[in-house]
């Protein structure tokens, strides 16, 4: 059983546009430009869901995009966090009341960590991610203790029988 | 018992040097960019996280293709380290990237089949060049065997300078690095979802990487054959070779496939085989 955490030293970072407008997008690019650097951190932007273990998302949700964030975050291997960063991304923001909006992302899969904000500044979306290591780093424990405790159940089981 | 010892220790030691060069490879393409850079262990986090995250599967195949490929990287790797014959050893490194292929097409998603098309594409564009790399080697030394070449006290990169460099040419497809990464790329801005390890997560996105260690080593060590009369001159050709491959890397764009394509056997045909061709007339004249 591995107590090395390196999951904390190495996130990887996907990032959905659910219905953003651009603002808070913009600062998420600009944490990887040379001024807040954060692969320094080992964070990377991947494309690609099935690498990723943050999800940050910027802007709420819309009735055609529901499906698109619920896939996305089902492809994500566990351990996983997700990350709602600007007001839409918590509540919807000022667009809430409009036709084609849902709501914050939370409306359709779990957030861990809300970066408030209109648009989030970079340092506080550094923020964010960084507390969202924190959950990850829990998470990722929580998961190794339940897949100790499954082996030791089998081992007993096959034990008594 | 020399050969064995060489195996072994490039089995234990080239993921270790692997890891590094892969380190000092993003702190230099930062430095590069105007950034920090992540710390030179970096590639050994993210290897290590992989291990720790859950392994998505869509079809079991696909984990025994990728463990196929590990394993024949690592052999033909082992083989060229033991002193073995340069033909064999092409030959398996290209069985194993058909593995990779093959693993890539076991599952249905279309960026995973992409990347492997693409692979494939790579894997045309730049065998002509290996072989020749080979052939060209065997005309200087008269021996096909790497214990043979490294033993050489010819200068053979004076003999083979076109075949130096249309071998470099083909290192940029092989290093995944611009403008030649089609199948997939160490930068994601540029790609189609993630290429051909769309479909790997985990343990097995961890396989990939490492066989990847495995290759670099092994082909600066094929770099390295060209030097080989001096030692010292070998290692910082090398190394000169390899920050070049990053300084290209950093300063191009990813061409179309069909680009590099051309570009394989243009090196191949022209440098390579002209290369070839003005050495053997020189062999026959008695120069």
């Amino acid at each position: 059983m591995s107590t090395m955490a390196f999951l904390k030293r190495s996130p990887w970072i996907l990032h959905y546009d659910a219905s953003s407008c651009n603002g808070c997008d913009i600062e998420v690019l600009a944490c990887l430009t040379p001024l807040y650097d954060v692969e320094r951190f080992g964070i990377i932007n991947t494309g690609n869901p099935k690498h990723a273990d943050i999800l940050l998302i910027t802007g709420g949700i819309n009735e055609l995009n529901k499906a698109v964030v619920r896939n996305l975050y089902e492809q994500m291997p566990e351990p996983k966090v997700v990350v709602a960063i600007g007001a839409c991304a918590a509540t919807g923001g000022i667009f809430r009341e409009c036709y084609n909006i849902t709501g914050g992302v939370d409306k359709v899969i779990p957030v861990d960590v809300y970066v408030p904000g209109c648009a989030a500044r970079p340092e506080q979306i550094i923020d964010g991610v960084v507390t969202a290591l924190g959950i990850l780093e829990e998470k990722r424990m929580k998961m190794s203790g339940a897949a100790q405790t499954k082996e030791e159940t089998r081992h007993a089981v096959g034990e008594s029988t | 018992m020399n050969w064995l010892i060489g195996a072994v220790l490039f089995l234990i030691l080239a993921p270790v040097a692997g890891g590094l060069i892969a380190g000092i490879d993003r702190k230099i393409t930062a430095r590069m960019q105007g950034r920090v850079g992540p710390p030179l262990l970096q590639p050994f986090y993210d290897v290590g996280k992989l291990f720790e995250k859950e392994n998505v599967v869509v079809t079991t195949a696909q984990n025994f293709y990728v463990l196929v490929y590990l394993i024949f990287i690592a052999l033909s790797g082992a083989l060229f380290f033991a002193g073995g014959d340069l033909l064999l050893i092409v030959f398996a490194f290209t069985l194993a990237h058909v593995f990779l292929v093959l693993g890539a097409y076991a599952v249905h998603s279309p960026y995973s089949h992409i990347g492997a098309e693409r692979e494939l594409i790579q894997l045309m564009a730049y065998e002509p060049m290996v072989i020749l790399a080979a052939v060209g080697l065997y005309m200087v030394t008269n021996s096909f065997y790497v214990a043979d070449i490294a033993a050489t006290t010819v200068p053979a990169i004076l003999y083979l300078p076109g075949v130096f460099l249309g071998f470099a040419t083909i290192l940029t497809i092989k290093l995944r690095k611009s403008p030649f990464d089609i199948s997939t790329s160490h930068h994601a801005h540029q790609e189609i979802v993630k290429g051909i390890t769309t479909e790997f997560s985990g343990s097995t996105l961890a396989q990939v990487e490492i066989a990847h260690w495995y290759e670099n080593v092994f082909l600066l060590g094929f770099v390295y054959l060209f030097f080989s009369w001096n030692p010292v001159i070998g290692v910082v050709a090398v190394a000169i070779t390899y920050a070049a491959e990053i300084f290209i890397d950093n300063v191009t764009a990813r061409v179309r496939w069909q680009a590099a394509l051309k570009s394989g056997w243009l090196a191949a045909g022209i440098l390579g085989l002209g290369n070839l061709a003005i050495l053997s007339y020189m062999m026959l004249g008695g120069a």
